[in-house]
């Protein structure tokens, strides 16, 4: 497990990125070494209905700046106040936490990362510590509708980016399982971080193809650190928290 | 130099600053964080003769200003601890105390009688008021009879320090506290969560699957400084203060009130090194007032 640091980290650019998500940029005085798929515990300060910190993955990693990214999705109280974090601002954020994705993939073939809505955000970093390895990155990306995709040139540097929509407006119509790729897919790992029913769905037919398929869940916690054991997930061997035994689980530890 | 030192039982701890169980998982989870050395105590997580998965997700609410779990007492089980936790926290520089928590009398008296076997581990915190599971816990917390009853099985079982940690789910509380303090507890712990519930308005769903969970954080520590107040009226032995402590002041509050020492929970979430931060800040109130010792303010509320 990876040392845990709680630093205060200082806004160098918060700026909307669609009109519910923004990006916020993070600098501190030393970045510890971040695993794609870990994530970040946010204090929420001068928010009466908020009293947890909140989970946010890692999106981008900038080590020579010592800068992190986070992508947001505006949904509530606490990532409102996020929101409106000017410059030099400071956030406190306990991180890395979390085991992150499995990058040691032994077939020489491409990995497919898919993702669904503010779920594309472990995705880029992931994306860039794969194709640093030598490996042939694609990313299967599900939006609703053209008004709801995301800025995705970081993504195009690297890897090849296939798009769905549910309405058919950009890509592929449908859900990401619906994509016309599915037919010849030959991968050698699925990563996938979205909402749950997508991810399900995901494992029926990573199971069907038989490639290997790691999913990133995003349930409710409270410490982030595995102590209060109110993050669980059912697995073949029981309760295990996502915080720490997760958030990444491989779909064979899922009753899925 | 302020003397922090108090003593529970035969328990000598260097502060009064303890944490709260269920919320320091075992110590482990926070080692980045804190310095074990500075710290009063550890107390581990609600440990059961068998091993139990604990309720079904979600088991959280967040609430204005604290939250509602319903954590189930999910834990490996007694011989579990012993075998694979206990080697490791034997060796921290700080008092490490199991809370005992069973569905009987039985499995209280079994699981105490173990954790009395274990050298490095000086006390038991007694859980009788876990409001999150089904039979027992709560039930032997919320009558006198009962809660003198089980006390009296786990004294003859164990000989070391003896904490018996209190629901506020009752009418009386300190009438308990006189009950179990009769029976041979050392001290005892207040306060446990308080029941709640919450609901989602837009699916008309509870929020927990259990409906019914346990509030903890600040919105709770007026509830507990009144219920520390009242049994410190009420019996003899040292109270152990809890409910909402996120700071020192708050720490001082409960001193106040009466408690010989307190344990921080739910804080633990919010902030990480926050008993690194309490501890500072008692040190800095008792030289700020010109006390020399913790004992100095113990009970001493001006009415
Ligand atoms: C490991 C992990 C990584 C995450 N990464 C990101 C990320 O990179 N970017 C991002 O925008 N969000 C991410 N989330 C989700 C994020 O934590 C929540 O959206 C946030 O806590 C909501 O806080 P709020 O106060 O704004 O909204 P709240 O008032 O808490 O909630 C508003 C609404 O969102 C729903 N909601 C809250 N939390 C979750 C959750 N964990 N999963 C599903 N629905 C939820 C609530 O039920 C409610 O309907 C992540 C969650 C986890 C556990
Ligand atoms: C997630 C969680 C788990 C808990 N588990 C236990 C437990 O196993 N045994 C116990 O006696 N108390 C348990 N408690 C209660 C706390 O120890 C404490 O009594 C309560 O939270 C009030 O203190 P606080 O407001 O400082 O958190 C738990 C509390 C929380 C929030
Ligand atoms: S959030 Fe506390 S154990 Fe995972």
């Amino acid at each position: 497990m990876s040392k845990k640091y709680q630093l205060d980290g200082t806004v160098i650019k918060n700026e909307w990125v669609t009109s519910t998500y923004f990006k916020m940029t993070l600098s501190f005085e030393t970045l510890p070494e971040i695993k794609a798929g870990q994530f970040a515990e946010l204090r929420i300060d001068e928010t009466p209905t908020v009293f947890l910190r909140r989970p946010i993955s890692i999106h981008d990693v900038r080590p020579e700046n010592k800068e992190m990214d986070l992508l947001i999705q505006k949904v509530g109280d606490g990532t409102a106040w996020l929101s409106t974090r000017k410059e030099d601002d400071k956030v406190n954020v306990i991180f890395p936490l979390g085991n992150g994705f499995d990058t040691d993939v032994a077939e020489n073939k491409p990995v497919l990362l898919v993702g669904g809505g503010v779920g594309i955000a472990p995705l880029l970093h992931l994306g860039r510590v794969l194709s640093s390895e030598g490996r042939k990155v694609h990313f299967l990306l599900g939006f609703r509708k053209e008004a709801d995709i995301l800025p995705l040139n970081a993504y195009k540097e690297v890897g090849e980016v296939f798009i769905t929509t549910e309405d058919g407006s950009v890509g592929d119509k449908g859900f990401v399982t619906n994509h016309s790729l599915w037919k010849n897919a030959d991968y050698a790992r699925i990563f996938s971080c979205g909402p749950t029913p997508m991810m399900k769905a995901l494992s029926t037919v990573a199971r069907e193809k038989n490639i290997d398929c790691e999913v990133s869940l995003e349930n409710k916690m409270a410490c982030g650190v595995g102590a209060c054991l109110c993050c669980v997930t059912q697995t073949h061997e029981g309760h295990k928290c996502v915080c720490t035994d997760g958030p990444v689980f491989n779909i064979n530890e899922l009753p899925w | 130099m302020v003397d922090l030192s108090v003593k529970i039982g035969d328990l000598s701890l260097r502060n009064p600053v303890m944490t709260a169980s269920g919320t320091f998982g075992y110590g482990t989870e926070f080692e980045d964080f804190v310095n074990f050395s500075r710290m009063g105590g550890i107390i581990v997580k609600g440990t059961t003769i068998r091993h139990r998965e604990g309720n079904a997700y979600p088991r959280l609410a967040e609430v204005p200003s604290g939250m509602l779990n319903a954590v189930g007492l999910q834990n490996k089980g007694v011989d579990y601890f012993c075998e694979n936790i206990y080697p490791t926290v034997k060796n921290y520089d700080t008092n490490v105390i199991v809370n005992v928590s069973g569905a009987s009398i039985e499995d209280y008296v079994a699981t105490a009688e173990k954790i009395n076997d274990l050298e490095g581990i000086p006390a038991i915190e007694l859980n009788i008021s876990c409001p999150n599971v089904k039979q027992g816990g709560m039930a032997f917390g919320t009558s006198c009879s009962a809660a003198a009853e089980v006390v009296k099985a786990v004294r003859k079982a164990y000989n070391k320090t003896l904490i018996v940690k209190l629901s506020p789910n009752v009418t009386d509380i300190a009438e308990i506290a006189r009950a179990v303090e009769a029976e041979g507890a050392d001290s005892v712990s207040l306060i446990n969560t308080i029941m709640g519930m919450a609901i989602n308005a837009e699916t008309r769903k509870p929020v927990l699957s259990t409906v019914t969970g346990g509030l903890s954080g600040p919105c709770v520590k007026p509830v507990a400084l009144r219920m520390v107040w009242q049994v410190s009226k009420a019996v003899n032995i040292p109270i152990v203060g809890l409910g909402g402590i996120m700071n020192a002041t708050d720490a001082i509050e409960f001193f106040l009130a009466g408690a010989t020492a307190i344990e921080i929970g739910t804080a633990n979430f919010i902030d990480p090194s926050v008993t690194m931060k309490v501890v500072d800040g008692i040190e800095d109130y008792l030289k700020r007032h010109n006390y020399e010792s913790i004992k100095q303010i113990i009970g001493k509320l001006e009415l």
